[in-house]
């Protein structure tokens, strides 16, 4: 056999596995996915094609669709500059080589390795109003603090808080290497023409991370957007349907309405939306991502 | 004192404000799981005395070690056959010349920006049918079957750093591909395996969605299926709940302080947390 052939079959031998899964596991669902949209399915009977009942439905009757909307939206404007900004800023101040800074480094990460059920469920505790940490901290201060999980107003910042704590310490190594990655000279360029701290932030630091926080920016809105888990063990949506994220509903319609028709026209929409934020995201970026060795790629 | 000093110490004080901002609610979660009940409700922040209850009770409230067994059992299929299905895939895109290669390969990182809830409804039809609901088939075999376009990502971008001579001059001496993935390749990529596993370790253990489709059935369950059902009680004993969840973080610190490189390496290339 010629090698070129020869390479050829070993090359498809080797990616088989992930054909096989991308057919069964991918694409084939994707496409019953977008047929189910359309019909009325409860898994026991065949699918009855109804055409577009199910988002006329969604769009035009239900107001859980639109609590379900704004909460993950909300959450999703307020966590994401909060963790970007958070993260960032733990990362300028353990960029320097002072004393101890690699024992912080490892202890703002350690959160990050808890994730899911146990970082919901360590929460529930620290956020109870009477006897949790956080609130017996204010109260050390003489503050009094707010109900968190049991309060409409407070329970999507108490998963926020939640998350901040959890993702800060993971994005701040992603941004210390980008920081340590810019070139010394460029910040002793600033110094001789008698630049600050924020000269050096604003014209050396930020051009240079700005394709990396860019990603990051992307990811974190995405991630918000999926937010499930933490709604599902901490509220079940609760108070007053406050923490009813898209997820949550979707997983509700479908396991346990079993409405499984409408379940994928929720999650084709959320596809749709994810789509939508990605690409402005795209389109805005060009203003201030800077890409070295290209004209604004 | 100098100015410069004064802004060294301002720094270590404000790390170390910090630092207790993460460390403390473990601490906190430790002292809890070993108090007495009556000390939960108190604001006392030290236990008065130290016993284990807290422990015994979690073994009666939940079958903790069935769980354990489930959980140990589904984690190590997900590793071996994430770990083993992605290197042989990124072989494929890194290792050997082939036409439609980066075609292809381009349709793996596609695959990444499609969300698993479109897919979520007609693969648990598919795994109905199969007749495998209650069975950990539909959580394990999925990851024999390419172990996801990140992880494929990471070994392909790895095994690109191979040498290429070496791997011509093993072709030359008559050694097959299977082979030298195998034989020169795989031992070379330890970095990028250890990677992969550690990623597949956390994302398994702590997998909430997929065991609460597919696992109804209590003898079946995860542990992290029972912290999150215990934990959804109406009266929730958070003593016994702090219990469970430290024996459930305990794994997972282990491996961290055993493997931190691999954890830091893992968690900055992937968004993978969520």
């Amino acid at each position: 056999m010629k090698p070129l052939k020869k390479n050829t079959l070993w090359g498809y031998l080797f990616v088989s596995p992930w054909i096989i899964g991308f057919l069964v596991f991918g694409l084939y669902p994707m496409i019953m996915s977008l047929y189910y949209s359309l019909c009325q399915y409860d898994v026991l009977r065949i699918p009855q094609f109804i055409g577009l009942r199910n988002y006329r439905e969604l769009l035009f009757e239900d107001h859980y669709f639109y609590a379900s909307v704004w909460n993950t939206l909300f959450y999703t404007c307020i966590r994401t500059p909060l963790v970007i900004l958070g993260s960032l800023l733990l990362a300028m101040l353990v960029s320097k080589a002072a004393r101890g800074v690699r024992l912080f480094r490892t202890i703002f990460f350690i959160p990050s390795i808890i994730s899911g059920v146990i970082l919901s469920v360590l929460w529930m505790w620290l956020l109870n109003p009477e006897y949790g940490l956080i609130n017996t901290s204010l109260q050390f201060f003489g503050l009094q603090g707010p109900l968190w999980l049991i309060d409409p107003r407070w329970s999507k910042p108490a998963i926020i808080l939640m998350s901040v704590w959890s993702l800060g310490g993971g994005r701040m190594l992603v941004f210390l290497a980008a920081i340590q990655s810019v070139p010394d000279h460029f910040y002793e360029a600033v110094e001789m023409d008698g630049g600050n701290w924020w000269d050096r932030f604003r014209h050396v630091t930020l051009p240079f991370i700005s394709p990396v926080l860019f990603l990051w920016f992307i990811l974190e809105i995405i991630g918000s957007l999926q937010v499930f888990v933490e709604a599902y063990v901490m509220t079940k949506g609760g108070p007053l349907n406050s923490t009813l994220f898209y997820n949550l509903y979707l997983y509700n319609k479908a396991f346990d309405d079993f409405d499984m028709g409408y379940a994928s026209a929720l999650a084709w929409l959320l596809f749709l939306l994810a789509g939508i934020i990605t690409f402005i995201q795209f389109r805005v970026s060009k203003k201030w991502v800077y890409y070295s060795g290209g004209t604004g790629k | 004192m100098t100015t410069k000093k004064r802004t060294e110490y301002l720094v270590f004080l404000l790390m170390a404000i910090i630092a207790l901002f993460f460390l403390l609610p473990f601490l906190w979660v430790l002292l809890t799981s070993i108090k007495p009940e009556a000390e939960v409700f108190s604001n006392s922040f030290l236990p008065g005395s130290f016993q284990l209850d807290n422990y015994y009770k979690l073994f009666q409230k939940m079958p903790f070690l069935q769980y354990l067994q489930n959980s140990v059992l589904i984690t190590l299929l997900s590793v071996i056959g994430v770990v083993l299905s992605s290197s042989l895939v990124g072989y494929a895109f890194g290792c050997i010349d082939w036409p439609g290669r980066d075609h292809l390969f381009y349709l793996v990182i596609a695959t990444m920006m499609l969300p698993m809830q479109v897919t979520m409804i007609p693969v648990f039809v598919i795994f109905k049918e199969l007749g495998w609901l209650n069975t950990f088939k539909p959580l394990t075999v999925p990851m024999f079957l390419g172990g996801g376009a990140f992880n494929i990502f990471l070994m392909r971008q790895f095994f690109m750093t191979v040498p290429k001579s070496l791997l011509d001059a093993a072709r030359i001496d008559g050694c097959s591909e299977p082979g030298i993935w195998w034989k020169i390749v795989l031992p070379l990529a330890k970095p990028a395996l250890a990677t992969v596993a550690i990623l597949t370790f956390m994302f398994t253990w702590n997998d909430f969605l997929t065991p609460l489709i597919y696992l109804s059935d209590k003898a079946k369950g995860t542990l992290a299926l029972g912290l999150g059902q215990l934990a959804g009680q109406q009266q929730p004993e958070w003593a016994v709940l702090m219990a469970a969840s430290v024996l459930m973080m305990l794994p997972v610190i282990l491996l961290f302080f055993l493997f931190q490189k691999y954890f830091i390496q893992g968690f900055t290339m992937s968004g993978i947390k969520e």
